[in-house]
């Protein structure tokens, strides 16, 4: 969760912060720290390139210039900027006529048929009776995937396993969808490359004949630099109307929701967040702004972790870890420093990706669990934990208040943590303030 | 020989790739010229651009504007098979594992979601299979809808085996199961296909983890091969999922899948540069020959659009 401490532009904010205004030359510093970040997050070269001169110019501005805090100036142009291009956060959806039809089109493997499943559940939900068409005739049990799904979330599926003309798949579907008692239609389509004529044709012919309101792009979220080659072929073959970024429950920073947005001038309209069948989640800008430049809140979180994490400190801790490991002492002053930088909720929060991630609940009760543990040993058990046997941990488990299994959860994340921190050791600071938090798996 | 068949494909594969990537670089100018920012930058966009990613390319421009200080008088041809060279001597540092198994071979594959590890499976049984060896699929994706019945597709178009049970629900115990199975049948290639998992998820990298140990508990010296998929669209998450897999199985090698589209994979070889992990394998299509061993050369050369 430091992670921001290696960010870039927390360099280029203290150099700005020195200089105290704004000149030609430190506003090209930040923008190379800026145009790195960028091309760090898999933002399309070129587009980066743009948006750094959009950004130049504007920052080089009268208001900017008379502003007291430069350094945070420069940074809202950035992020401002950022989600201005990104567009608006409405997942709305066009979803008139009889049935609606939606179509999903994408490559192989960036989550098409999941992200149909997602929908269906997400249209439910707002009251409508979506069915979903498999209309992937190629991939091996790619039919049975989407009828598994059906199945799993009680939508209903339409497919022929004999027929291999898609067409007449989609037609039959929507002609039945009165059947299905559906008044809204989700075609699945087969993965393609755009560089596949024949492929392209196919849905260029779906989207002729079938007219659907809403064509989703479904992209992967963790694209890199070609996330504009395709976007772009899609767009001129279908003209698609929004997109899906999937797979962003993972770390990828997703420039490529920028990239697209900027040659397509579609915006991200869903994110997929798991693996599981749940809603998809409505797209914001602002929020994807902070992950793609690395930053949470980075205004707000510099200036708290500069107040209570002190240079010299690290540097002592990062020694004595060289020098003789990292015990349960060690482990107990990072989550009182983590505790001083503030509510851990709101800290959480500031983090892209972390206040969406669901299995990274923030759990401030664990926290002082954990503290109670730790203090409930002995200096030498701190210093060498080892020696924490059943009895031991049964003694401190009483002595805190919790039970041997939270002793037990602790002591197996505290290893864990410390396998890692053999690793840093080798590391510099950076990186292992960086990687410090990670082990608190809270 | 499949072989042959297979070279060809990888050509054509690559040539659409040098199609593609024609627009991009071409010649970056023509005649003798003195180097230049404007050189640098635009060899910089070129890299960047294939997702070689900031660190790999700007090291790699050190090295060009060493060898050719500003003002040196240029052709491209130079400056590009100058590149090669520096990216030829990079690739070429690590040696693709051979291992030399004398009883049962056990292959691991492992990757994020979608990235194509039960096609590529599906690739490499065809391949040991047409070399007459015994060939057994373990159905390690006890998760996503259906990629039982995918993975059994692809073992009757190699018409090899495959063990799945239906019941479990821990990967661990599929695998041992076939593991042992395999064991007292003498199988000579036993190719486990897993469950996609994005390597932020840390109960399912566990999960591999554990999948790791049953493997050695059954074959002490096993996996002989751990292969991770990456997708050639991949940018520079690539990284972080080489470095985060790694720490649950060690990699051996990657199968660099979907080279067949607009996407140059330069990832993998940011990935190589950093964490010492070649590619063995492309993937070159949907199709069970659509595949091919990597040559460093070719690609390189269809990089960076040289003959
Ligand atoms: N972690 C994560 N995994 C996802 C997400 N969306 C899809 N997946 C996974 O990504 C893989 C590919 O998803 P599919 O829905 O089969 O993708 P597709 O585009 O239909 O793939 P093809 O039909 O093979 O072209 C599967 O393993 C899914 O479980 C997501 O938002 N997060
Ligand atoms: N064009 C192309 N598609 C591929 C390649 N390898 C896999 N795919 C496709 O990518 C998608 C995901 O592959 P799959 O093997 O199911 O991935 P897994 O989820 O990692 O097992 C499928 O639609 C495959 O057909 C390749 O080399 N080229
Ligand atoms: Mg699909
Ligand atoms: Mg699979």
């Amino acid at each position: 969760m430091l992670e921001q401490f290696s960010s870039n532009l927390e360099n280029v904010f203290k150099k700005i912060r020195g200089h105290g205004k704004l000149s030609e030359s430190n506003i090209s510093d930040a923008t190379r720290e800026i145009r790195r970040a960028l091309l760090e997050a898999d933002v399309n070269f070129k587009v980066a390139k743009d948006f750094i001169e959009k950004v130049k110019t504007k920052a080089l501005g009268d208001d900017v210039l008379r502003s007291i805090s430069p350094g945070q100036q420069i940074v809202k142009i950035v992020r401002d900027e950022l989600s201005a291009l990104m567009g608006d956060d409405s997942g709305d959806m066009h979803l008139s006529g009889s049935p609606a039809i939606i179509m999903l089109v994408g490559l192989q493997g960036s989550g098409k048929t999941t992200s149909a499943a997602k929908l269906a559940m997400q249209l439910r939900k707002q009251g409508r009776r979506p069915m979903m068409v498999a209309c992937d005739v190629y991939r091996p049990a790619a039919i049975k995937q989407l009828e598994t799904l059906g199945k799993q979330i009680d939508i209903p599926v339409y497919s022929n396993h004999q027929e291999k003309d898609v067409l007449k798949i989609a037609e039959t579907a929507i002609k039945e969808s009165v059947r299905f008692s559906a008044d809204t239609v989700i075609i699945d389509t087969a993965g393609r490359l755009t560089v596949d004529s024949a492929m392209m044709d196919e849905i260029k012919n779906l989207k002729t004949r079938l007219s659907p309101k809403e064509i989703l792009f479904v992209g992967d979220g963790m694209t890199g630099q070609d996330a504009v080659a395709t976007a772009q072929a899609f767009s001129d073959v279908v003209q698609f109307t929004g997109v899906i970024l999937t797979k962003m429950d993972g770390d990828a920073r997703g420039g490529a929701a920028l990239s697209i947005k900027a040659v397509t001038g579609i915006p991200v309209k869903f994110l997929g967040m798991g693996e599981k069948i749940q809603p998809l989640e409505v797209f914001h800008p602002s929020r994807m702004a902070d992950r793609i430049l690395g930053m949470g809140d980075i205004v707000s979180l510099v200036e708290k972790a500069q107040e209570s994490i002190d240079e010299n400190e690290a540097r002592l801790m990062e020694e004595k870890i060289r020098k003789s490991g990292f015990d349960l002492e060690d482990f107990r002053d990072q989550l009182l420093k983590l505790k001083k930088m503030g509510p851990l909720s709101d800290l959480m929060g500031m983090i892209p990706g972390m206040s969406k991630v669901k299995d990274v609940q923030v759990d401030e009760k664990r926290l002082t669990r954990i503290e109670a543990i730790i203090n409930s040993m002995t200096p030498s058990e701190r210093r060498l934990p080892k020696v924490l046997n059943a009895n031991r941990r049964k003694r401190i488990a009483r002595g805190s208040g919790t039970t041997v299994q939270d002793v037990n959860q602790l002591m197996k994340q505290f290893q864990g943590m410390q396998k890692m921190m053999k690793k840093f050791g080798k590391m510099g600071k950076r990186q292992l303030m960086r990687n410090l938090p990670r082990g608190f798996k809270i | 020989m499949i072989l042959d068949s297979v070279f060809s494909k990888f050509k054509k594969g690559l040539s659409k790739t040098r199609t593609q990537m024609k627009s991009g670089l071409g010649k970056l100018f023509t005649g003798q010229i003195p180097m230049s920012e404007e050189i640098l930058d635009t060899l910089e966009a070129l890299l960047i651009e294939a997702d070689l990613g900031m660190d790999l390319a700007m090291e790699l421009i050190e090295d060009v504007s060493k060898h050719f200080p500003i003002s040196t008088p240029v052709t491209s041809k130079n400056v590009l098979e100058y590149l090669q060279k520096k990216l030829i001597q990079k690739l070429e540092k690590t040696n693709i594992k051979e291992v030399n198994v004398h009883g049962t071979k056990v292959v691991l594959v492992v990757g994020v979601n979608g990235s194509g590890k039960t096609t590529s499976i599906g690739k490499l049984a065809t391949l040991y299979a047409n070399e007459g060896k015994s060939v057994l699929l373990v159905a390690g994706d006890t998760f996503r809808a259906a990629a039982l019945e995918q993975l059994t597709i692809w073992s009757e178009r190699a018409g090899v085996e495959i063990i799945k049970n239906q019941a479990a629900t821990h990967p661990a115990s599929v695998v041992y199961d076939a593991l042992v199975s395999a064991k007292t049948r003498n199988i000579d290639v036993v190719i486990i296909d897993t469950a996609g998992r994005l390597h932020t998820q840390t109960h399912l990298m566990d999960e591999l983890e554990k999948v790791h140990r049953v493997v050695k508990k059954v074959f002490t010296d096993a996996p002989h091969e751990t292969i991770l998929v990456i997708d050639a669209t991949t940018g520079q998450n690539g990284l972080h999922q080489a470095e985060e897999f790694s720490k649950s199985t060690p990699i051996d090698h990657l199968f660099l899948t979907k080279l067949d589209g607009t996407a140059k994979g330069g990832i993998a070889l940011a990935i190589h540069n950093k964490l010492d992990i070649p590619v063995r394998y492309v993937g070159l299509g949907e199709k069970a020959s659509d595949m091919d061993y990597f040559n460093p050369t070719l690609y390189i050369k269809a990089l960076l659009d040289l003959d």
